[in-house]
């Protein structure tokens, strides 16, 4: 099904007819899209509207009530080896004695790696990351010790370590200021000529440049390509997608 | 000093004490410093409760209780193991139980074997003085296979007591890397439980390593500060329980909270000054 001669062309993320409920209650319901390779995709939709719970999804970390979901043309639990994330909150312990260095080497592991430490190539590659982050003078540091912009850096150089094909960022600039913002954005257009981007947010006001596609989130899914609307600015797209969503809700 | 040393020559029983006491640090330093950064005190603490049960049925069907705690160890880390991946909800309340009943059962078994309760307190607060030989020769093999598993998946022991869901997307096999973790919890419990007994067992797992986490900045670093700091926590606590003539697990409880009262105090004034 996913042959050699259309792994170009077939999309990286297919998604048909999925909902998902937390306890009884709808987060999606009845979603299809797929993302194309080389798409540069924005989730967009309110608090609540189920953007992380869409990406939970895609990474196999939660599966769907209904429907199918494939990456890269099999189940996202496979698949999953070849995606980059960057979690919205960071879950584990700013404390723990790990530098940002040995957190980037740290997604360069495989099950297969039954040696207590890592070879020559791994670590060049984990500074040369850093580098490409501009903070590879903050390498010996622990997270506790970084600042948020730098931090984001930092688990953009460790999701990109494992050198994916499709890069998954939820609300990757919530707690920086703009002009780091801004970096970053221009540093993920540079990456989008060979990754797949997929990048969650509240709000579109910086990133209408960047993307091809938006996807308006708000438990049911509309899709468009940025082109699609020449005249008219993105807000207003916006605008009218959560209306016609939350209508279409009877919220 | 020199008339514990002057003694270690005459008694059997010292030697063997301070071979377990270095055994013990050991195994330790390694599985405290994860037990530590994961926060899974609560859980080491049912795990090690839980072992009274297995000694209890030891006593009462008359086979080796150090058996009976392995047996009781392993399957308590299974059963939480299992309950943590099946119903993250009801974890604590699992723990709980298995906490309390162990000890019930252990508590009920013991009452029932004739000539019980000189062995329930020294299980109950450890008693370094009663090693046997073969005991030493169990705590060896232990503490092998706690090195040996920590060698070969260091990484992957850091990476999935760091991060789940990123260990996750590498296709590290989480779940089963988080039951071999409990086990060698479990293994280190029984090595310790020599020492110190049930009671005082999570403490001497902790402390070693939580001093260490202020100090260190890397895992390994971490784990061989907290090995050294056990060592001058059981070997002190031995010699200054021998000389007051107090019970030797206490004792080496105490040293370690001090220890750890002493290091917080010292790496707060670092902070404050630095400021």
């Amino acid at each position: 099904m996913y042959s050699i001669k259309n792994k170009r062309t077939q999309p990286v993320i297919q998604i048909k007819d999925v909902t998902f409920s937390f306890d009884k209650q709808p987060v999606l319901e009845n979603i299809t899209f797929d993302i194309q390779r080389n798409d540069f995709i924005a989730f967009i939709g309110p608090n609540g509207a189920g953007k992380t719970t869409l990406v939970k999804l895609i990474l196999g970390f939660l599966e769907p009530d209904r429907g199918t979901i494939k990456v890269l043309g099999k189940n996202p639990k496979i698949a999953r080896t070849h995606l980059g994330y960057v979690p919205q909150y960071t879950f584990f312990d700013l404390d723990y004695p790990l530098n940002v260095l040995d957190t980037v080497k740290m997604n360069m592991l495989h099950s297969g790696s039954l040696m207590p430490w890592f070879g020559k190539d791994e670590v060049k590659k984990a500074h040369e990351l850093l580098e490409m982050m501009e903070i590879e003078s903050l390498a010996q540091r622990k997270f506790s010790e970084l600042s948020g912009g730098q931090r984001q850096r930092a688990l953009l150089a460790r999701a990109l370590a494992s050198e994916p094909e499709i890069l998954i960022l939820d609300e990757p600039t919530a707690s920086i200021d703009i002009t780091i913002e801004k970096d970053i954005y221009e540093l993920l257009k540079r990456l989008n000529d060979n990754i797949t981007i997929i990048l969650v947010s509240h709000d579109i006001s910086f990133i209408s440049s960047y993307i091809n596609k938006i996807c308006c989130l708000n438990r049911f899914a509309a899709i468009h390509s940025v082109d699609e609307f020449p005249r008219e600015s993105l807000f207003d797209v916006y605008d009218r997608n959560i209306k016609y969503l939350k209508h279409h809700c009877h919220l | 000093m020199s008339a514990l040393l002057s003694q270690l020559s005459s008694y059997a029983f010292l030697n063997n004490a301070i071979i377990a006491a270095v055994m013990a640090s050991i195994a330790c330093g390694i599985t405290g410093t994860f037990v530590v950064v994961k926060r899974i005190t609560f859980i080491s603490g049912g795990i090690a409760h839980a072992v009274l049960g297995g000694v209890g049925l030891a006593y009462y069907f008359n086979f080796s209780p150090m058996l009976g705690a392995f047996g009781f160890a392993i399957l308590s880390a299974f059963i939480i193991g299992w309950v943590k991946i099946k119903a993250r909800n009801h974890e604590n309340t699992v723990i709980s139980a298995l906490w309390a009943i162990g000890m019930a059962i252990g508590v009920i078994f013991m009452y029932m074997t004739p000539g019980y309760s000189v062995d329930l307190l020294s299980y109950l607060f450890g008693n370094i003085l009663m090693v046997t030989k073969t005991n030493l020769l169990i705590l060896a093999g232990l503490n092998v296979v706690i090195i040996g598993l920590i060698v070969l998946l260091y990484r992957q022991f850091i990476a999935i007591t760091y991060d789940e869901e990123q260990a996750r997307l590498r296709g590290l096999p989480v779940n089963s890397l988080y039951i071999l973790l409990l086990i060698i919890i479990a293994c280190t419990i029984v090595v310790l439980i020599q020492i110190v007994g049930i009671i005082l067992v999570i403490a001497l797992l902790s402390l070693p390593a939580a001093i260490s986490g202020l100090y260190t900045r890397s895992i390994a670093g971490m784990i061989f500060l907290a090995i050294i700091l056990s060592l001058i926590f059981t070997l002190g606590g031995i010699a200054i329980s021998f000389f007051a003539n107090i019970p030797t697990g206490a004792t080496i409880i105490l040293f370690s909270g001090f220890g750890y009262l002493v290091a917080v105090s010292i790496k707060r004034c670092s902070i404050s000054n630095r400021q």
